[in-house]
């Protein structure tokens, strides 16, 4: 997983903030950080606005690996678990 | 002559828009993909006619499945595009919208569901929008026809604004600065609407909701059927037609050549309507008093499921077993389509994305999902046995989808992609797209089911006459009765299934067949060859190598299942 930094010298962003869409829990809020995936999903997810920096809630995940449902600006999108598992976000921090 | 194409991403109502334009009807529904090729009619524009293309819905012009490529392909051939939008989602629709720019078309652009952004708590600068985008702008509503017309008069005004090509990055980034200007949202709480919409695609209760629907439209779907038959048709044909087939009998002498093609063998002195098998018996009986109840009732409820939303919310319950399959969650639209005729659901297999999963689904759909005409004909003949060996035949194919879907994803070669797909609103079914819908399928099964009824009745009479099916079941009788355990006279069958599914099965109900016989007759029919319309539309969607490998499989999983049936029962 790729780390990020604040700019230079900035504080380092410990990498249990960056979450998979598969790991973030329903009904919390996050930004697309990065797509880990090939040419094709990044293709697909960028045709539904799922591109790094767009900011999701996720609605739900079915069970034994089934897929993960998200909201893009008003807009419901279910993903197949492999591809959520290539969706990097940073979990919104609950106050 | 002005070619018109109407782009825009799935879903955001292309179709609704092109029967208002056009007058054209088109099956419409609330699912992304419900129009996988197209469709054209005319308008008139000024004193010219103009062409109007109802294209695929496309996210993007760089495709990534075959609907998108047609969209991509048919793009270059128009004049001017309606760019319909879905106001509720500015964002991500004006993506396309910004390509198609690039490509210096002209253009306006149709802002449909505009009615919704006022109690979603959305406002959009229209007069703004104009002046970015540089094109007409105008809010329709296409459901109820509203803006219709200003669209229409605004299409000869279509613009060309040159905008530069540029990066998908350089996209998004221009479609940030344009949503800042130009849409504001309100705050607002959450409607039943979406918390039901929200409950249907979490596990436990996503689960229940789709066991409580698939229920209630497998009853629906028997209610109206079986009321449409004991209440309007068969006393229709008893007291009516009945009498003037006795009539029309005495007049031909009762026996003979013509009479028996025309009006059916005599059975226990009088014409069955079921096993008489001449024209004007089984050939107007079969599809008007059995199949046409049942193509009315499921039809009606598919027509009310598609419109609601409801299908790609079971499309992601189902993802999981369907991956099983070699297929994803979104497949399983084609599988229903199949229970009302295979030869949609074939064609709608475009909607998936790779080679491997249309082969998949093609061949699953061909053996193991039978048509509502062969299924009339299994709730009509296999029924009056009892319901529990309806029960078996149903469970039987049911059990062959799955089995030879887990064998089919550990054989063919390639990869399934997985799901990815936009979960449309819930909506209240509008009526009009409802039994318009349900009239073109009900007068499409009329228009081509019953020729084809009738030149199966002509053929088969005529080969009987000519003795070509006794060869037929003398050759084939070690396969017929020794696997199968049918009399070597069900091969005729079997053979007709060929051309129609539902007077194949019909041809079983004189041959006194115990109820296990039946039940391995009817499972062999629904598996073993597809009716030749299903044959076609195979090999054109498949090409020839692909279809002679799904009949390879189709023969082999029929005698299987059939020989298996036939030890058990």
């Amino acid at each position: 997983m790729r780390r990020q930094m604040h700019g230079f010298g900035g504080r380092f962003n410990p990498e249990a903030n960056l979450v998979t869409l598969v790991q973030l829990k329903s009904g919390q809020s996050g930004t697309v950080v990065d797509i880990h995936g090939g040419r094709r999903i990044i293709d697909r997810l960028n045709a539904l606005g799922i591109i790094p920096g767009k900011k999701i809630t996720k609605t739900s995940a079915m069970l034994m690996r089934g897929p993960v449902t998200i909201a893009v600006d008003r807009v419901e999108v279910a993903i197949g678990f492999g591809m959520a598992n290539k969706v990097i976000v940073t979990p919104e921090r609950v106050p | 002559m002005t070619r018109i194409l109407l782009t825009g991403n799935p879903n955001v109502g292309k179709s609704v828009l092109f029967s208002r334009l056009t007058g054209v009807q088109a099956i419409v529904s609330n699912y992304p993909g419900t129009t996988i090729s197209y469709t054209r009619g005319h308008m008139k524009l000024g004193e010219e006619m103009a062409e109007v293309i109802d294209v695929p819905g496309t996210y993007t012009l760089e495709p990534t499945s075959e609907a998108e490529e047609i969209a991509l392909r048919l793009l270059d051939s128009g004049d001017i595009v309606i760019n319909v939008v879905n106001a509720i989602n500015l964002e991500r629709n004006l993506y396309l919208t910004l390509q198609l720019l690039e490509r210096g078309i002209p253009m306006v652009v149709a802002l449909n569901l505009w009615d919704d952004t006022k109690h979603r708590g959305i406002d959009i600068d229209l007069d703004k929008l104009r002046q970015l985008l540089g094109v007409p702008v105008i809010p329709t509503v296409a459901v109820t026809g509203q803006g219709v017309k200003e669209l229409a008069e605004n299409i000869p005004r279509a613009t060309s604004p040159q905008h530069p090509p540029a990066t998908r990055d350089e996209r998004w980034a221009t479609i940030g600065k344009i949503i800042e200007q130009v849409q504001q949202i309100r705050h607002r709480h959450h409607t039943w609407r979406e918390r039901l919409a929200d409950a249907s695609v979490k596990p436990v209760s996503g689960g229940f909701i789709a066991l409580a629907i698939l229920a209630a439209s497998f009853f629906v779907v028997r209610f109206i059927g079986e009321g449409l038959i004991n209440y309007v048709l068969d006393p229709l044909f008893n007291t009516l037609w009945s009498p003037v087939l006795s009539w029309l009998s005495n007049l031909m002498g009762g026996t003979g050549f013509l009479h028996d093609i025309v009006i059916g063998k005599i059975i226990g002195g009088e014409v069955d309507l079921v096993q008489s098998f001449g024209l004007l018996s089984s050939g107007l009986f079969v599809p008007f008093g059995m199949v046409l109840p049942y193509i009315i009732s499921f039809y009606f409820v598919l027509g009310i499921l598609e419109d609601t939303g409801y299908l790609p919310r079971l499309a992601v319950l189902m993802d999981t077993i369907m991956h099983r399959l070699g297929l994803h969650g979104y497949a399983i639209i084609p599988n229903l389509l199949g229970l009302g005729c295979n030869v949609p659901a074939i064609l709608a297999t475009r909607i998936l994305e790779s080679k491997r999963e249309r082969f998949i689904a093609a061949t699953l759909i061909s053996i193991a999902v039978p048509c509502a005409a062969l299924q009339a004909m299994i709730f009509g003949l296999v029924g009056a046995r009892g319901i529990g060996y309806v029960a078996i035949v149903y469970g039987t194919l049911f059990i062959v989808w799955i089995i030879l879907g887990l064998i089919l994803n550990h054989t063919v070669k390639g990869f399934s992609p997985e799901l990815l797909i936009e979960i449309p609103p819930y909506r209240l079914p509008p009526w009009r797209t409802v039994l318009q819908k349900l009239w073109i399928r009900t007068y499409g099964f009329l228009a081509e089911a019953i020729p084809i009824i009738l030149g199966a009745i002509l053929v088969i009479n005529v080969l009987y006459i000519l003795g070509v099916f006794d060869a037929i079941a003398n050759f084939t009788a070690p396969v017929v009765t020794g696997l199968l355990g049918l009399p070597k006279e069900a091969v005729t069958a079997l053979v007709i299934g060929f051309l129609r599914k539902d007077v194949a099965l019909g041809m079983l109900a004189p041959l006194a067949l115990s109820s296990g016989q039946l039940v391995v007759g009817s499972v062999v029919l629904a598996m073993l060859f597809p009716c030749i319309a299903t044959f076609v539309v195979m090999f054109r969607e498949l090409g020839w190598l692909n279809m002679l490998k799904a009949v390879g499989v189709m023969i082999v999983a029929a005698l299987v299942t059939g020989g298996i049936l036939n030890l058990i029962l």
